[in-house]
């Protein structure tokens, strides 16, 4: 049996966004959007579950220190999109639309590199208590 | 006396920003709620209405026709919506969770049944984060 564990940190941020697409009319925004694209954004409190799975550290017993987890992501995540709106204030979303799944893609991306190679990295973000989504899949 | 409770939701942009101050004061009152592109929330509304069973329903409100008038009066009018640019009833008004709580319960008032009495209007900004109005 490899020992492997997974360890859980969670972090949140507060953020406006809407949904649509620059090469479509409003009409078909709106069609395939809804209310998402309203012109004037809405918001949400996502809520971010970063994942790591590996074997505890023989000296520390850690898989990651949760301490340095949660300052990475503070670091990475939260200083880029709380209370920002990731249409306008980001260059993650600049060209990109802020779906949840796109949102989470993104975070991946911006944690992976300062992770240690040997520890599998999941990302679940919630954007509402009903709608979550996860990458990778 | 019965207390009964309606929760509904809704996610909305906002920011707090006063049009009468300079962004230097804005930023040090509010902080990062003044950004001035918005950021936003997913709300948690709940709505406690008091009064006493109907002998004949034990209702004191259909919780099908309350939650209806919640969404007609306050839901429709917030979800999706930008809170400071899209809310007739928060024109002018700082949109914070205090004001809005006010405002809902001005805007849900005038239309609860006679026998029906109105509570309280709590408001979940965050889960860390909620306000409650009871009325004047």
């Amino acid at each position: 049996m490899s020992k492997k564990v997974s360890v859980f940190r969670r972090e949140h941020f507060n953020a406006a966004h809407r949904l649509f697409n620059p090469d479509w009319d409003d009409a078909k925004n709106t069609k395939v959007f809804g209310k998402c694209a309203l012109p004037n954004y809405h918001g949400h409190n996502y809520e971010l579950e970063v994942k790591l799975t590996g074997k505890p550290d023989k000296k520390t017993g850690y898989v990651m220190d949760l301490k340095e987890l949660s300052d990475l992501i503070k670091r990475e995540v939260h200083s880029r999109f709380d209370h920002k709106n990731l249409n306008l204030d980001t260059v993650e979303f600049r060209n990109l639309n802020p779906t949840a799944e796109n949102i989470a893609i993104v975070i991946y991306d911006l944690l992976r590199p300062h992770i240690d190679e040997d520890l599998d990295l999941k990302i679940r973000l919630y954007e509402t208590e009903r709608n979550f989504v996860e990458y990778p899949a | 006396m019965v207390y009964l409770t309606r929760s509904e939701h809704f996610n909305a942009a906002h920011k707090l920003y006063n049009p009468a101050w300079s962004y230097e004061k804005n930023e040090a009152t509010f902080g990062v709620c003044a950004n001035e592109n918005w950021h936003g929330h997913n709300y948690e509304l709940l709505v406690t209405i008091k009064g006493d069973p109907d002998p004949d329903t034990g209702f004191i409100y259909d919780v099908k026709k309350f939650s209806a008038l919640i969404k007609d009066q306050v839901i429709e009018k917030l979800d999706h919506r930008n809170l400071n640019l899209d809310v007739d009833f928060m024109k002018n008004k700082m949109c914070s969770t205090e004001n809005l709580a006010i405002a809902i319960w001005e805007q849900l008032l005038p239309h609860l049944p006679v026998g029906v009495q109105l509570h309280c209007i709590k408001l979940y900004e965050t889960p860390r984060i909620y306000v409650e109005y009871f009325g004047r």
